[in-house]
């Protein structure tokens, strides 16, 4: 059977109105309990995605929905399955809506052209396969948008579990949490030395006290990265490497080549001398400050 | 494996050089690479396409944007008909240079890149392919 | 043909590399520097990088030559607002940046240089 949908466009077109109201019907009787709100936004969507075929009754010249011509309806589609992934509807309830309008345009073409079974079974299979293709695209549609959403998520997430901190004027702290993999680790470590530019510290402090274990990899992207904040002109020190990471580097034969303390309180005070700044107990100067002090 | 894309470039000035990496970034832009690996490739494009133009007696670049499945690519070919690297294996090596200090950027140009492939021998010009994949 | 600009800031140049560079314009850079360093008996040079959005071997190797060029005329180079996608891409390229001494940007290359030249050790402090 050829795939030729003008006959069904142009049923669409030609009894538009009365398409409409039928298939907010069928819309209704099955949404059961949706409120006046929700009735009134899937009535909007349901003229809008009738308009966009109406308008492609125009100008398609074919089935295939990845034409150009099809690009209204296409986006039409992304749109919904976009607003559905955010209003948090499954694939198949969003697909559902696409897959309703079956109902309606069966009956318009059992009301036009029933008269000739030939035709009707033609037709029916014809708007059958259109109706199918568009539903199908529409959860294509979702699951893109819906990994988009778990992506950025995934994004955020990282972001917000490495945070970099600046202890004092010039010195950044990134106390590092959790297991180290690949992935992220070299993300926290791209954002240090973004912060690194952004404050101009010339000292960053990155502590591995909550770090359990270190292998190879997360050992070289920490090189890495201390020998580019280097080369950007600052400097890093490394703090509470526990003795198991510490025998872990010796066997891996790693060469730091980096100031390592034992605590952060201890690269913070070597951060702060170099810095040339002292920290005074304010009890015991009770002399008054001499100029130049 | 898909070629989404492909456009050729000449290499021949070192104005040519400034175009190859702007068309490199543009590309390795469109295949979505965060920023740290755009300057890989882009780097890595200005090391060998400078070799082209300087040692290569000038040459083309084939710029390809590549799609596997979910992942994109990004593949640069160089051709010239220069007068082809002698020992291939001394050139790979670190810090190996007949310049000036800091060698041909072989070395470190596949260092910066996922994929790497050099073809060459004396009086048959030389043939540098380098991927970078998202 | 375009040519960088060279600021004097007391007894300091300060070269800011904008353009794609090619050759010619590094080798005239190169050859303005050192006559500058001599002109205006510079004790310092600061190199800015913060527009370039990519450094390969030859810009390297521009950058050493501007460095051993200035030792020999007893001036300290300092290279500043090296990006961080630069300095990782320059790392794993595993670029030596001999004689180069880098600073985070144009104030804190100052006060470097002047740590540098009061010290009297031109040696001191650099990266490679």
């Amino acid at each position: 059977m050829s795939g030729n949908s003008n006959v069904i466009l142009s049923l669409i077109d030609q009894h538009y109105q009365r398409l409409v109201s039928e298939w907010l019907a069928c819309l209704k009787r099955d949404a059961g309990i949706g409120g006046a709100q929700r009735e009134a936004e899937v009535a909007k969507l349901a003229k809008r995605f009738l308009e966009e075929l109406r308008q492609c009754a125009t100008v398609a010249r074919s089935d295939e929905i990845q034409g150009s011509e099809w690009a209204p309806v296409r986006e039409f589609l992304d749109d919904l399955s976009r607003t559905r992934v955010h209003q948090g509807f499954s694939a198949s309830e969003t697909a559902i809506f696409v897959f309703s309008l079956k109902e309606p345009l069966f009956e318009l073409l059992r009301r036009e052209i029933g008269k000739n079974t030939d035709d009707l079974t033609r037709e029916v299979w014809t708007t059958s396969r259109l109706i199918d293709n568009l539903g199908l695209y529409t959860i294509e549609s979702y699951s893109r948008t819906r990994e988009e959403v778990i992506n950025r998520q995934q994004q955020e997430l990282l972001e917000l579990s490495t945070p970099v901190v600046e202890l004092w004027d010039g010195v950044l702290a990134l106390p590092l949490i959790g297991t180290l993999d690949s992935a992220r680790t070299q993300i926290v470590m791209e954002s240090l030395l973004e912060r690194i530019v952004t404050s101009g510290a010339e000292t960053a402090i990155i502590d591995i006290t909550g770090v359990p274990t270190v292998d190879t990899l997360v050992a070289q992207h920490l090189i890495k990265t201390i020998s580019a904040a280097r080369l950007m002109g600052a400097d890093c020190i490394l703090s509470g490497i526990r003795p198991q990471i510490a025998q872990t580097i010796v066997h891996l034969g790693l060469e730091l080549n980096v100031i390592s303390k034992a605590t952060m309180a201890d690269a913070l005070a070597l951060a702060l001398r170099r810095a040339g700044k002292m920290v005074v107990d304010r009890a015991k100067s009770t002399a008054p400050a001499a100029p130049g002090e | 494996m898909q070629i989404e894309s492909a456009e050729e470039m000449p290499l021949r000035t070192s104005d040519d050089v400034v175009r190859v990496r702007q068309a490199v970034r543009a590309r390795a832009v469109a295949a979505g690479f965060s920023l740290v690996d755009q300057t890989k490739i882009v780097t890595a494009a200005s090391e060998i396409g400078r070799n082209t133009v300087d040692y290569g007696g000038g040459g083309t670049l084939r710029l390809e944007l590549l799609r596997d499945g979910q992942r994109r690519g990004v593949r640069l070919t160089f051709i010239d008909q220069g007068p082809g690297i002698a020992d291939l294996s001394m050139a790979l090596k670190d810090g190996y240079s007949t310049g000036s200090g800091l060698g041909l950027g072989l070395s470190g140009a596949k260092r910066l890149c996922n994929e790497f492939d050099i073809k060459s021998a004396p009086g048959q010009g030389t043939t540098v392919m380098l991927a970078r994949w998202k | 043909m375009a040519e960088i600009p060279i600021l004097k800031i007391g007894d300091c140049l300060l070269v800011s590399i904008q353009v794609d560079m090619h050759d010619r314009l590094a080798m005239a850079l190169q050859d303005d520097l050192t006559e500058r360093i001599v002109a205006d008996r510079a004790r310092g040079v600061m190199i800015d990088i913060s527009a370039l959005e990519i450094v390969d071997s030859f810009i390297g190797r521009m950058l050493n030559n501007i460095a051993a060029m200035s030792r020999v005329l007893d001036a300290v180079t300092v290279v500043v607002g090296m990006r961080p996608a630069v300095a990782i891409t320059l790392v794993e390229l595993g670029l030596g940046l001999t004689g180069v001494r880098t600073a985070l940007n144009v104030d804190k290359g100052l006060a470097l240089i002047r740590r540098i030249i009061d010290s009297e050790d031109l040696d001191a402090d650099r990266v490679g």
